[in-house]
């Protein structure tokens, strides 16, 4: 964990109520896909807990929803300003669990930290699947760059306006190693319950600190208690309780 | 310079502490900085058995501030005294507060005589006063007769000073204060956080899974400097000031109105170097405000001194 000082480079609308933000910044402690940053905003008391999409060479991708009026201010920032961000927070996804073809599953926003985590896998030789769902084609954002990393992308829309008509676990593929997924909890209950094999699943709640100092995200598991933000966000499957 | 206060005999390099709740057991943000530059540190609220907590979300924001429901977490005193304490030893040489929780006399008792029997502990905090539990907790602590008899049999059961922690939840706090110091407390903690509520408009239901939770940050500041004024002037034991503070003009302001020491809570969520920061910028403020012994204001603003 760190706390440091990063300037806004870009921040723009890529898909209805998602933006991506590019900062510049001390990113040594941003190692591991899957885990995630807290970013102070102007006025607000407590920070606003973002997951990675990608970092590198000292430049911080963060994609994001506007869902209250938090986010809604960040999506104004201009390029130059000064945010304070805590980073390397969460325990983010286990690459060595991976297998030879693993799958990556996401929803809405739960995909961008599935950009880190394709990159790091394909980086090792890995034959990466990747399964998004959106409810619309105005909502989809990633999958394109998703494939020039070299992944096979599928795409469901709950509309049908693009890819599959259904949802993400409709278009899972028949076979992989492992795998992880990202995403709102309904979803990640279905993919739970698609998969056959074992896998990982990254959480979202309510957080108060983000660094495991609260309690305020406790989770139960098969394990025993979890702060989402410090023993998580990242379960596996065999530890989660649905 | 002299930064040091003392409480109920305990010496503390300076006045600021964190607050329980806020700072887990000391080694989260011991991987930060050194933590033994803190004056102490309260450490996560204790029950006797082990406690999950409240359901989620358990967090909700407010101006200034934040609400939370965590309903006292813990792993349950003998967790803590095995796993707990061993950990927090490693970063932390001095004598620690230990925050005690409960639900019946009795248990608040059994729990505190296996903290007071901790050498890392210099005072026990009991904790009659978190809004968040049902049977229990608050209801200790807006009755000053049931106030009185837990710091009564607490009291009786361990050698360690024993600071009583008020809620603000009551009509007037000076009651529970002189009851508690009636009872034998050495000291009173105050304030805790006070109740509060936020509702989604979007789906029209409270934010918290709990519906109220207790709010706290420099929001909740004004009405703790407050309510630490009145305590002051009807007790005559040591009190530790808490609510909302965030920087080292408000642990000025706190002793002036009363504290002896102070801790701080919220700020710590947000910024995990605040205790470090306070407690830095502490020496400068003193310089600007011409104190030379930071206990010799404590009370400062009270008439006649």
């Amino acid at each position: 964990m760190k706390l440091a000082e990063f300037e806004i480079q870009t921040n723009k609308k890529i898909a209805r109520d998602v933006f991506e933000m590019t900062l510049c910044g001390n990113t040594e402690d941003i190692t591991v896909p899957g885990s995630f940053v807290n970013v102070k905003l102007d006025g607000f008391f407590l920070r606003r807990p973002i997951s990675v999409c990608d970092v590198q060479d000292g430049v911080l991708t963060l994609i994001y929803k506007t869902v209250g009026g938090g986010t809604e201010q960040m999506s104004t920032y201009p390029a130059g300003k000064r945010l304070s961000l805590l980073t390397g927070l969460g325990n983010g996804f286990d690459v060595s669990l991976s297998g030879e073809n693993p799958l990556l599953v996401a929803g809405g926003v739960g995909a961008p930290p599935m950009y880190l985590l394709a990159k790091r896998l394909i980086g090792q030789g890995k034959t990466v699947s990747v399964a998004l769902g959106f409810n619309s084609v105005k909502d989809v954002f990633l999958a394109d760059r998703l494939e020039r990393l070299g992944a096979a992308v599928g795409i469901a829309t709950v509309d049908g306006s693009m890819g599959k008509k259904g949802f993400v676990t409709d278009i899972l593929p028949q076979s992989y190693s492992y795998f992880y997924a990202c995403g709102p909890e309904p979803m990640l209950r279905a993919v739970y319950r698609a998969t056959a094999g074992e896998g990982e699943l990254s959480f979202e709640e309510r957080m108060g600190c983000g660094f495991g100092a609260c309690m305020g995200c406790t989770c139960k598991t098969l394990a025993g208690n979890k702060r989402i933000c410090k023993d998580g966000p990242v379960l596996k499957k065999s530890e989660v309780i649905f | 310079m002299d930064m040091s206060v003392t409480l109920s005999g305990v010496r503390l390099d300076n006045p600021v502490i964190p607050a329980s709740g806020t700072f887990g057991f000391g080694y989260e943000f011991a991987e930060l900085y050194d933590i033994n530059i803190l004056g102490s540190l309260s450490f996560k609220g204790t029950t006797e058995s082990p406690r999950y907590g409240n359901p989620t979300p358990r967090i909700a924001e407010i101006p200034q501030g934040l609400i939370n429901s965590v309903g006292l977490q813990n792993p349950g005193v003998r967790g803590v005294i095995e796993n707990e304490l061993p950990r927090l030893k490693a970063c932390f040489s001095k004598p620690v507060i230990a925050n005690v929780g409960g639900f019946s006399v009795d248990e608040y008792v059994s729990c505190a005589r296996l903290l007071d029997m901790q050498d890392c502990v210099g005072i026990l905090e009991i904790n009659i006063s978190c809004p968040n539990v049902h049977g229990g907790g608050m209801s200790f602590g807006t009755s000053p007769k049931a106030a009185a008899q837990v710091t009564q049999a607490v009291k009786r059961a361990v050698k360690k000073p024993v600071y009583i922690k008020l809620t603000p939840n009551v009509t007037d706090v000076t009651e529970i204060a002189r009851a508690v110091e009636q009872a034998g407390a050495d000291g009173i903690s105050m304030i805790n956080t006070l109740l509060g509520m936020r509702i989604d408009i979007k789906s029209k239901k409270p934010v918290i899974a709990n519906k109220m939770g207790g709010m706290s940050g420099p929001c909740i500041f004004p009405l703790a400097l407050r309510m630490v004024y009145q305590v002051y002037e009807a007790v005559k034991i040591p009190i530790i000031g808490m609510g909302g503070i965030s920087r080292a003009e408000d642990v000025i302001e706190m002793m002036l109105a009363g504290a002896s020491a102070v801790q701080v809570g919220a700020a710590n969520l947000v910024d995990p170097f605040a205790c470090k920061n306070i407690i830095e910028a502490l020496p400068a403020a003193m310089e600007k405000y011409k104190i030379d012994r930071l206990c010799d204001i404590v009370g400062g603003a009270h008439d006649g001194n």
